[in-house]
């Protein structure tokens, strides 16, 4: 039981805290603007390499960089929607979706080219994991935990309390209705922006953090932000948060040794879970799970 | 002084023009009615007229302000208020959300704003936490027309807000326009029930593909035999009113 | 004089295979619609299926045994078009951007299968002596014969897609493409349609991964990456016009021509430069198709509709 607890289940939640914040950013972003957004996890590795030049140069700790990483990564988002998402805000999602690819791609090829190929970590050495009645939990995982149910329930506050988190939401609704209710709406897509690019760069970090860093850290797990967003209802935050931390938990626990020795799934593919639950959900749920954000 | 001066609307969606030459004016205060047959450009002179339809000729003057081709988000702040036909509420949020949507512009305003929109609306108020999805068509359209007074607009547009509602529902609706316009707050609205319409506005406008067609108080219209025919189905007032 | 030709047999080879790939995806997103973001999973269904039947036989995987290639590409083709059956089935009557994402994770699902599972594909040793047609002839001439055969495919698989969009079925895939609704009341089934339409062009990725595969000898699970063998297909059909054959053809020739001449330009440079400029390429690349997509979004050639 307590191996159950401490190999997989602690194990599951950390992921899933991380997938829970990269879908929910990725679920806000589709809310306002419609499309399902590409970029999203090379904006997650992008905050994670940010976080990497602040503890490089300033020799603060990863989390300490945190809001440094959330500042550089805000801007990059708010560039690919000024230079190509927001000329093309009439065009259909899928015209969007591509270019969203591209962008990707362009933030992919500037974090190669600056950092190169070769996996990079914050810091070196390795810290005891703390024990609790036999529970062994990694200071880190209880950070990331800690620290992912902190920026949720910002983003949950900044949404159902908050004059611009209405604007959000009703954009989410119903865009042409949000406009002739004197909703400036380019100012609440770029806050939109803002938020989803935040959540993606503590993803990143987090990520980063229980990882290491490469240049596809955040591509690598895009699939399982989208399936969670999916799981949790598209355009939900909130749902999707929820979608991610059951898909977290759900991949890690795959692999448990429940009957005799050998594990339920090949640990090899363990990313594959992501995919098996998102036919699941298409297949048995793909239609309720899409309105609004609520 | 008149409060809205459209003259000369021209345009449309893409390529075709819809609207050729509309003219609609609203003084202060009055219930201006649109009628017409289905196409003649009813919905499209409102939106042209809330900024959604671009105008390719004429022009739009608010309190003698031009506005023609504002954009629509703007038209809050001038005092214009526009109700769509369908879709005119936010169905995630709640009643109470969707209220201080109206008062997005002005957020100061919003606790006053929601004070009037419930003494209008009174069965508004044990809703206030549900979702606006959840309630019904007349409800709906009370949580619009409350949304778009959250303001105190000068001029509320709106695209037929009896669509839809029973005859019952209807009848209220129309009720609360005249109180609203009693406020002081005038009324341009396109409606398919025409004749209860024509009865509670100053005046009555009839379009036909996209051009004014005749113009006149509601009482002179509804007593018209040509417009009565063409326009309101031909059949002696009391009769439409029940249907 | 011999390198000279040999190197621009091997980059017309490979613009053709390219253009195989552009045409099916042509068939899934320009004439009907469907975004299809995991190319590579059809690539590697046909190339890994082509190997195995074809290779001389091994203990390190499956087989191979030993077909003729005339034998085995067929079969490729129809192993891409039966991965795409199962995804097609669930993902079609779905959302465009459910389907972008359902792609995406069945090309991981294979990326995952290839390298995992030895006894079939070797893992990550992949496959080698994989025959390629013609080689007996020696060298100019058994490239440029395998040349030949892969411009008579491409011509052929033009031709049938071209056969294909004037036909009524053609019409209809542009009618649901266009008006799902309007598509559904005149009597037709767009899922069906649909899925077709996705299929087919699957069968031609997986012809389109046979021809790579014998013509690079070997497959591996390296041999394959999303950004070659997805992104790189996108932009040649953006570029080239989507919903237009021969605008797939031109996209995926010109676009080839840029990417291997950036190749060849970067491999000028010394050392490290020389990895950092293929960067810049990625760079530029998706800049490209962002400069396409805002200034001529209907691509060199737009969408001409058959009468």
């Amino acid at each position: 039981m307590l191996e159950l607890v401490n190999f997989y289940l602690i194990p599951g939640l950390v992921l899933g805290a991380i997938y829970a914040l990269a879908a929910a950013g990725l679920s806000l972003a589709y809310g306002v603007l419609r499309f399902a957004h590409f970029a999203h996890g090379d904006l997650m590795t992008w905050g994670a390499y940010a976080a990497l030049v602040a503890v490089g140069a300033l020799g603060i700790s990863a989390w300490v960089a945190l809001p440094l990483a959330v500042l550089a990564t805000i801007p990059v988002a708010l560039a690919a929607d000024r230079a190509f998402y927001g000329p093309l805000r009439r065009a259909q999602p899928a015209v969007l979706l591509i270019s969203s690819f591209g962008v990707a791609l362009m933030i992919r090829a500037v974090v190669y080219f600056v950092w190169g190929p070769t996996p990079q970590a914050y810091a070196r050495g390795f810290t005891p994991p703390l024990v609790f009645e036999g529970m062994r939990i990694q200071q880190r995982h209880l950070m990331i935990l800690a620290g992912a149910a902190l920026a949720a329930f910002a983003a949950h506050l900044l949404l159902s309390r908050t004059r611009a988190g209405r604007a959000m939401r009703a954009m989410a609704d119903d865009p042409d209705l949000a406009r002739v209710t004197g909703v400036p709406v380019e100012g609440v897509i770029r806050l939109a922006w803002a938020v989803s690019a935040g959540l993606a760069a503590i993803a990143g970090v987090f990520l980063a953090i229980d990882t290491q860093l490469t240049p596809n850290l955040g591509f690598n797990i895009l699939l399982a932000a989208f399936a969670a967003a999916i799981l949790g209802g598209i355009g939900r935050p909130w749902g999707a948060a929820l979608g991610g931390l059951l898909l977290g938990v759900a991949e890690e626990m795959s692999t448990y040794p429940l009957l005799g020795g050998a594990p339920l799934l090949e640990p090899a593919y363990k990313t594959g879970v992501a995919f098996a639950l998102l036919v699941l959900v298409l297949i048995f749920r793909p239609q309720g799970l899409f309105r609004g954000m609520g | 002084m008149t409060l809205l001066v459209a003259r000369n609307m021209t345009g449309g969606y893409g390529e075709a023009d819809i609207l050729h030459g509309v003219d609609l004016t609203v003084a202060p205060g009055q219930v201006v009615v649109v009628i017409g047959p289905n196409g003649a450009g009813k919905s499209t002179a409102m939106k042209a007229v809330a900024g959604l339809v671009r105008l390719r000729a004429g022009s739009v003057t608010l309190e003698g302000a031009d506005i023609t081709n504002c954009a629509a988000e703007g038209m809050v702040a001038r005092g214009l208020a526009y109700v769509p036909q369908e879709r005119n509420v936010f169905p995630s949020l709640t009643v109470e959300e969707n209220l201080l949507m109206g008062a997005y512009a002005r957020p100061a305003a919003a606790r006053e704003g929601i004070g009037r929109a419930f003494a209008l609306f009174p069965d508004l108020v044990a809703k206030r936490r549900i979702a606006a999805g959840s309630l019904s068509g007349g409800q709906r359209q009370m949580v619009a027309l409350a949304r778009a007074l959250m303001l105190t607009p000068r001029l509320l547009l709106l695209d037929e807000p009896t669509a839809g509602l029973s005859p019952k529902l209807c009848a209220l609706i129309f009720d609360k326009v005249r109180a609203i316009a009693a406020a002081g707050i005038a009324v341009l609205m396109v409606e398919q029930n025409a004749r209860p319409a024509l009865a509670i506005a100053d005046r009555g406008v009839v379009l036909t593909m996209g051009r004014n067609r005749a113009e006149d108080s509601g009482a002179a219209l509804l007593a018209n035999p040509e417009i009565g025919h063409l326009f309101l189905g031909g059949a002696a007032p009391d009769e439409a009113d029940a249907a | 004089m011999e390198a000279a030709l040999l190197y621009t047999v091997t980059m017309l080879t490979l613009a053709g295979i390219y253009a195989a790939l552009t045409l099916g995806l042509n068939l899934q997103w320009g004439v009907t619609g469907l975004m299809n973001f995991g190319v590579l999973g059809f690539v590697a269904a046909g190339a890994y299926t082509s190997a195995l039947l074809t290779a001389v036989p091994s203990g390190t995987h499956l087989g191979g045994f030993g077909w003729p290639w005339w034998l085995a590409w067929p079969l490729a083709a129809l192993a891409g078009a039966l991965l795409a059956l199962p995804v097609g089935a669930i993902s079609l009557r779905l959302r465009a951007d459910y389907l972008a994402i359902a792609t995406i994770g069945i090309a991981e699902i294979v990326r995952l299968f290839v390298r995992n599972e030895d006894w079939l594909t070797g893992g990550p040793l992949g496959i080698s002596g994989i025959p390629r047609p013609f080689e007996d002839l020696g060298q100019p001439w058994g490239a440029v014969a395998y040349l030949l055969l892969v411009a008579g495919v491409v011509a052929l698989l033009y031709a049938m897609a071209e056969a294909t969009a004037k036909s009524p079925f053609g019409r209809t895939l542009r009618a649901i493409r266009d008006d799902e609704d309007a598509a559904k009341a005149s009597g037709r089934n767009p899922a069906a349609f649909r899925l077709q339409a996705f299929v087919l062009g699957a069968a031609c990725m997986g012809l389109a991964g046979a021809m790579l595969a014998h013509f690079f000898k070997f497959m591996g699970p390296d041999a394959l990456d999303p950004v070659t063998a997805t992104f790189l297909v996108w932009v040649m059909l953006i570029a080239g016009g989507s919903g237009n054959n021969r605008g797939a053809v031109l996209g995926a020739v010109a676009i080839w021509a840029i990417w291997a001449a950036t190749d060849w330009l970067a491999g000028q440079l010394p050392g490290e430069l020389a990895t950092r400029a293929a960067y810049i390429r990625l760079f530029l690349i998706g800049l490209a198709l962002q400069l396409i997509l805002l200034y001529r979004p209907q691509g060199l050639i737009g969408e001409r509709l058959p009468r």
